[in-house]
């Protein structure tokens, strides 16, 4: 058998994919360009003094209008939060909660107003505090750094203090530290890691805040409460437990109030809001929604008071804290300054021209900002830029005839007024403008490298079907294909990694990894471009004309043509924003579909009726036995295919939609029996699990001997689920009523999932080192001496003693064989050798079933349970449709059992099924739906590295694509396992019908054992299928996004959708070579196995 | 003889399709606000009832498989009401076999059900007509080799036309065309109407083409 060619080939198209999804993504996502300039007091952007209007001497840009500030941010403060809306009758737990912002607005409207505060997506944390403090756009492909922080090294409003001398004391969250590292006068942070923990930050905060403020060290104090996030990611925001935070923020504000001076600037900010299931990340309407509270006591506002509050961008805080503080505005910032913070008490006229000087003062940073970004890179468009830039030399002429009009000392008049309105007009619409120019450029796209990723994808498709063709054939040329293309390869990224190290610094890895790949696709595609005429001169020597041939060709296209038609419809529905937003319920529907599909083309080509027998009467037809279970087992797949649907979560974009309620972790839930309800019914699916897999090895005998493996399987598969199980206990059970034993609890939540890894993993390691399962019994004659020489003194009596009893048992054995040789010879009996592949990947798959399981909330286990039916009721259809396709060939195919190949329908119906399964674990392909939560499975104290919470949460996200491409090699064995009844079932037809026939044992999956070459062909096969399924898909989500990239959808759905998938594509391609290196190395030990029994 | 009974066939046919058309135009001149859309339910019932009248009195006309016994009228009774019972379980299973490819399991049973109906009216009564409530018979017909008679041709290509129209009726369902054709269960059961008027109009073009090489074994 050839092992590793098979494993290496995989590999190769493994990386011809990846290097295709690394140039595309290159392509695609491209990130803004960080500038490094800072601004500073000298820059010439000042404002010339106005009349009677010098600068102080301390301040720069403008003058300081308030000497400190408070800035409050509370994680998630959602504007419904913020809120006060007095005709509520029942408020929701999170409505009318912030009464005190309410009171202040309506007391004193001119110093305190509530705003509704528009973040820009993508709304995490951290990606909000480089906005709330650069005033610049973070880009999509941020998202991915959330877990480590790196000090920001844009201009920042923290540094531009810090340069001027101010002292910044801060509280709260530790991601600032990490952001900041070094900037702040005094700082008190608190870990921010653990989402369960809804109190340390904000109790450790309200422990040092008032001490703060009353000794008056600071000239800002920035306070980061994170109770209020921190209780949506764990209970979602309807929950009397979101009433207590927000109440506790409340009096924290009033008690706040009270000691703050009469010079204080108080915010309070959130930095994003939250969806209705207290997530955030996304751009949706809930979690872009955020509030911001302005209150000063003394006034700041004018007398003009908005009926509702205004909208205003998240990036204006920016300009408008830096320029009240007399600090220069960031450099990089795009925000725009709000204008009704420098109104102050005077007239109009003079609130006009304060106005209208920081209006000029934020257009000249933005226009400078622009002019030097414009230099560094391309990505804003020329013409755009000359607009603006044309809309800002124009306001800035129209400023100077005002500015000199004014100089002369004319008396305010309406018409100067009105001119001052006009002019603050055309410099709102160039920042809004230059805001907008710069959000649609920072999503741009390289469109060559687009091209070239999908034509690479494309090209790896077309090579794992015609070298899955190859295959089919016994001599796979692994020279011509796999050799020289990797030769090939290997010197193309040679030369030019040589050439690229010579030229520039350092290689780009994409570009050399993509200009290998495409050439050693060229060389495995070269022989078959010089195979063709020979080949058709071949055919052309037998007798049937071209049109024949083309006839046979449409017949053997006949078999895939079910499950390709299908594969093609899904990959068109990846085009449709409405399809891949419904994809959670078109997967299970088209699954459906073609196991129905498939059952009734047998129907149809008369394999479900049984043999017409003499009693029958003419025009009518029974099914057989095997026809009904087959309609068994379809009518379970449609049920589990329609149960799973129960799991699913919510996107935003479907209205009215409810996200399953098992999706929430059992902590909370309020009602006491609801919780033992579902805890039991969770541990019932656990233990169900657990026997239902020994109830399989031990029916097929894997479960007798006494190798690790199968130990493991006897004792650590229990001990694995009531760990699970005890863990489930202590993470539901209420926090509040532990009361005294919360050390302990602690100890166990971390102690139990580690356990659980750790004995998961010595599980997956004894598999890899003793991957048999079989149990032996030899009752060949041992040759050993007939007695055992006596070792005492040769006294008669006592030898005599020592040997008759040997003699007697030698003779007992003897007569023994004897008589059983008349049935049949002394010979080995293994027990479980028919279904050795299959049962050390059933126990892998367990193990990491569990293992996933663990990662998910806790009703999650019903879904698992499901998926594991579903799996198995897949082999079992798969395995009946090929016995009933093969009852009517002829008799060698009887006799040799199953084909080695694995049909496409097969192989794309569990394809469909990992899709389907996917949305049945809770997820969706957006990122406020993954479960971050499942990094802190086992870490409740957070993670030093963030390599580990990557490899937790992306196991929890494609935990279906990890079963089932593990799962892939099940597909070419189980028709092997199944095979026993069956042919018993045939011994007896043929019994009746001759019974020359020698007595025949079923082989199983020693069939495969028998023909190494095919075993390793078909193994080959079954890989580059499932490449090509999951290949057609990726290359749909490409080709959608490449082609869509101007929709509306694009960020919100098929960007997503396209790193979701190409995430999904490596790792069950990095799973698929994991399961048949696993099935190749079962092979190696059972062939081991047979040469050490042969000596003996 | 074969072609007297394709004109048969074919003018049997083309009465189903006239009466799916009427129920379309013909009710609005009795009732007020009738539309298709509109009172889809009311549609439903009316094309469900009016495809089983035709159906049957087609059947009792043109007797398509003619039997050569005589049979009593205790007979002829039982077999009707075990053709109701077979209605009646083929409704349900359809309903179960819809619910299980993803129609709301609670709200809207009503319009799943009458769906159901719809689609028992396409295939099963069809089936009953034809074959009795004779279930070998009905697994003889919708396999390769199974049709003995043009009608079982024509029985065999209307029920999957109306399946597969039913089918695609589907995929509009999740676009964001906000037409009102998109609610559950209108497009599938346009679809599936759709897919039987076109089944009854191919059925026997096709059976006409393919004459030749229709040979039918001897019962």
């Amino acid at each position: 058998m050839q092992r590793w060619p098979v494993l290496l080939f995989l590999a190769w198209a493994c990386f011809l994919f990846f290097s295709g999804i690394g140039l595309f993504t290159s392509g695609f996502l491209l990130m803004r360009i960080e500038l490094t300039n800072r601004s500073s007091c000298s820059d010439p952007l000042a404002a010339p003094a106005w009349a009677g209007q010098g600068l102080a001497p301390g301040a720069c840009w403008m003058p300081q209008r308030v000497p400190k500030a408070v800035l409050l941010i509370i994680d998630a403060l959602a504007f419904e939060f913020a809120r006060f809306d007095p005709a509520k009758a029942r408020p929701r737990p999170y409505e009318n909660k912030l009464g005190f912002l309410h009171q202040l607005a309506g007391s004193q409207p001119r110093h305190a107003r509530l705003y509704r505060f528009r973040a820009d997506p993508p709304t995490t944390t951290m990606q909000r505090i480089k906005g709330l403090t650069t005033g610049s756009l973070p880009t999509f492909i941020d998202v991915g750094s959330n877990f480590a922080s790196y000090a920001i090294e844009e201009d920042n409003l923290l540094g531009q203090l810090v340069q001027n001398g101010r002292r910044v004391v801060f509280m709260g969250d530790d991601t600032w530290d990490g952001l900041f590292p070094q900037k702040f006068f005094r700082s008190y942070f608190f870990p921010s890691f653990n989402v369960k923990d809804l109190h340390t930050v904000d109790d450790g905060i309200l422990q040092h805040l008032y001490p703060t403020v009353d000794g008056g060290e600071w000239d800002l104090l920035i306070a980061h409460f994170l109770g209020v996030d921190h209780c949506g990611h764990k209970h979602g925001p309807d929950h009397p437990e979101m009433a207590k935070k927000l109440a506790q923020m409340n009096e924290m504000l009033r008690s706040l109030v009270d000691h703050l001076g009469s010079d204080t600037l108080l915010l309070v900010a959130g930095d994003h809001g939250m969806t209705e299931t207290g997530d955030h990340g996304g751009d949706s309407e809930k979690e872009v929604n955020a509030a911001l509270f302005v209150y000063s006591k003394t006034p700041l506002f004018g007398a003009h008071r908005p009926e509702e509050p205004e909208t205003i961008p998240q990036v204006n805080l920016v300009p408008t804290l830096a320029l009240l503080l007399g600090v220069p505005i960031p450099y990089s910032n795009i925000g725009e300054v709000m204008a009704e913070l420098f109104s102050g008490d005077g007239g109009d006229a003079s609130a006009a021209l304060r106005q209208l000087s920081a209006y000029r003062l934020n257009a000249r940073q933005v226009d400078r900002f622009l002019h030097s970004y414009s230099l560094a890179a391309q990505d804003l468009p020329a013409e755009r830029l000359r607009h603006l830039r044309e809309l800002f030399s124009a306001a800035l002429e129209e400023h100077d005839r005002l500015l000199a009009h004014v100089q002369e000392g004319l008396p305010a008049s309406p018409e100067l007024e009105a001119r001052l309105r006009r002019l603050v007009g055309r410099f709102q619409r160039y920042l809004r403008e230059a805001r907008a120019v710069c959000m649609e450029s920072w999503a741009r796209f390289h469109p060559l490298r687009m091209v070239a990723g999908c034509a690479l994808i494309a090209a790896s498709c077309l090579l794992c079907y015609v070298a899955s063709e190859l295959a089919a054939a016994l001599d796979f040329p692994y020279r011509s294909r796999l050799l020289y293309p990797l030769l090939w390869g290997l010197a193309v990224a040679a030369v030019l990694g040589l050439g690229q190290l010579l030229t520039r610094e350092g290689p780009d890895l994409v570009l050399v990894s993509a200009w290998a790949a495409a050439a050693s696709q060229l060389a495995f595609f070269w022989p078959s471009w010089g195979r063709r005429p020979r080949r058709a001169h071949l055919a052309g020597g037998q007798p049937p004309a071209a049109s024949a041939g083309l006839w046979q060709r449409l017949r053997a296209w006949q078999g895939p043509a079910l499950p390709m038609g299908l594969l093609f419809l899904r990959c068109c529905a990846m085009f449709s924003d409405s399809f891949v937003v419904a994809e959670a319920r078109v997967a299970p529907f088209l699954l459906a579909s073609l196991a129905t599909l498939l059952v009734g083309k047998l129907h149809w080509r008369g394999r479900l009726t049984a043999p017409e027998a003499p009693k029958q009467p003419p025009g009518a037809a029974f099914y057989q036995k095997e026809s009904w279970q087959l309609l068994g087992l379809l009518a379970v797949l449609l049920a589990c295919l329609r149960l799973s649907g129960l799991f699913h979560q919510c996107r935003e974009e479907i209205p009215r939609c409810q996200p399953s309620p098992c999706l929430a972790p059992l902590s909370s839930l309020q009602s006491t029996q609801a919780k033992n309800l579902f805890y039991l019914l969770c541990v019932a699916s656990l233990a169900g699990l657990v026997c239902a897999v020994r109830r399989w090895l031990r029916h097929y005998g894997n479960l007798n001997s006494a190798s690790p493996l199968v130990l493991f399987v006897r004792w650590a598969f229990p001990l694995l689920a009531v760990w699970i199980a005890c863990y489930w206990a202590v993470t539901s059970g209420a926090e509040d009523t532990l009361g005294k034993l919360q050390e302990l609890v602690q100890v166990a939540l971390v102690g139990f999932p580690r356990a659980v890894y750790g004995l998961a993993s010595l599980g997956l390691l004894l598999a890899l080192w003793t991957p048999v399962t079989v149990f032996v019994k030899d009752s060949r004659e041992s040759v050993g001496p007939i007695v055992t020489p006596y070792q005492g003194a040769p006294s008669s009596q006592a030898e005599l003693l020592h040997v008759i009893p040997q003699i007697y048992r030698r003779m007992q054995e003897s007569l023994k064989s004897q008589l059983d040789r008349g049935h049949r010879r002394a010979t080995v009996a293994a027990y479980g050798l028919g279904s050795v592949y299959s049962a050390a990947l059933v126990i892998v798959l367990t193990v990491l079933g569990f293992l996933l399981l663990i990662l998910h909330s806790e009703r999650m286990s019903l879904s698992f349970l499901l998926l594991f039916l579903e799996a198995f009721v897949l082999l079992r259809i798969h395995a009946c449709v090929v016995s009933l396709a093969g009852d009517a060939g002829d008799l060698p195919v009887r006799r040799n059992g199953p084909p080695f190949v694995v049909p496409w329908y097969a192989v794309t119906a569990w394809v469909f099924a990992a899709t389907q399964f996917f949305y049945s674990t809770g997820h969706q392909p957006t990122f406020p739906a993954i479960h971050w939560n499942a990094a802190f499975v086992g870490f409740q104290q957070g993670h030093s590295t963030h390599l580990l919470p990557a490899v937790l949460v992306g196991a929890n996200t494609f935990a279906s694509h990890i079963l089932f491409a593990v799962g892939c090699p099940l597909l070419l064995l189980w028709p092997f396992v199944c095979e026993a009844p069956n042919s018993q079932r045939r011994k007896l037809k043929k019994e009746l019908r001759e019974e020359l026939q020698e007595e025949e044992e079923p082989m199983m999956e020693m069939r495969l054992r028998e023909s190494p070459e095919r075993f390793s062909a078909a193994l080959l096969q079954l890989g580059l299928k499932y490449l090509f399924v999951l290949g057609a898909q990726l290359l749909a989500c490409v080709w959608a996004a490449m082609i869509l990239r101007r929709h509306l959808m694009v960020w919100k759905v098929f960007a997503p959708k396209f790193l979701f998938e190409a995430l999904g594509f490596m790792v069950s391609s990095i799973c698929l070579l994991l399961g048949i290196f696993l099935v190749m190395r079962v092979d190696y030990a059972v062939s081991a196995w047979f040469e050490r029994l042969q000596p003996r | 003889m074969k072609d007297t009974e394709i004109k048969r066939l074919l003018s049997a046919h083309i009465v189903c399709v006239f009466s799916i058309i009427l129920t379309t135009v013909v009710p609005p001149l009795f009732l007020e606000n009738f539309s298709v859309l509109g009172t889809h339910l009311i549609w439903l019932c009316i094309c469900s009832i009016c495809v089983t009248t035709v159906n049957i009195i087609l059947y009792i006309i043109l007797k398509p498989n003619p039997s050569s016994k005589r049979i009593s009228f205790a007979h002829k009774v039982t077999k009707f009401l075990k053709c109701c019972v077979f209605f009646f379980i083929s409704c349900i299973l359809f309903h179960g076999i819809i619910v299980l490819y993803g129609a709301p399991l609670i709200e809207l049973v009503l319009e799943t059900f009458l769906f159901a109906v719809l689609l028992s009216t396409f295939t099963t009564l069809h089936c009953l007509c034809m074959l009795g409530p004779n279930i070998q018979a009905w697994i003889r017909v919708f396999s390769k080799n199974g049709a003995m008679s043009i009608w079982d041709n024509s029985l065999q290509i209307t029920t999957m036309c109306s399946i597969v129209g039913a089918w695609l009726g589907a995929f509009p369902i999740p676009l964001d065309w906000d037409r009102p054709w998109q609610i559950w269960p209108i497009s599938c059961s346009l679809g599936a109407t759709f897919g039987y008027v076109a089944g009854l109009i191919i059925a026997p073009l096709w059976i006409y083409w393919n004459r030749k090489q229709l040979t039918y074994k001897s019962r």
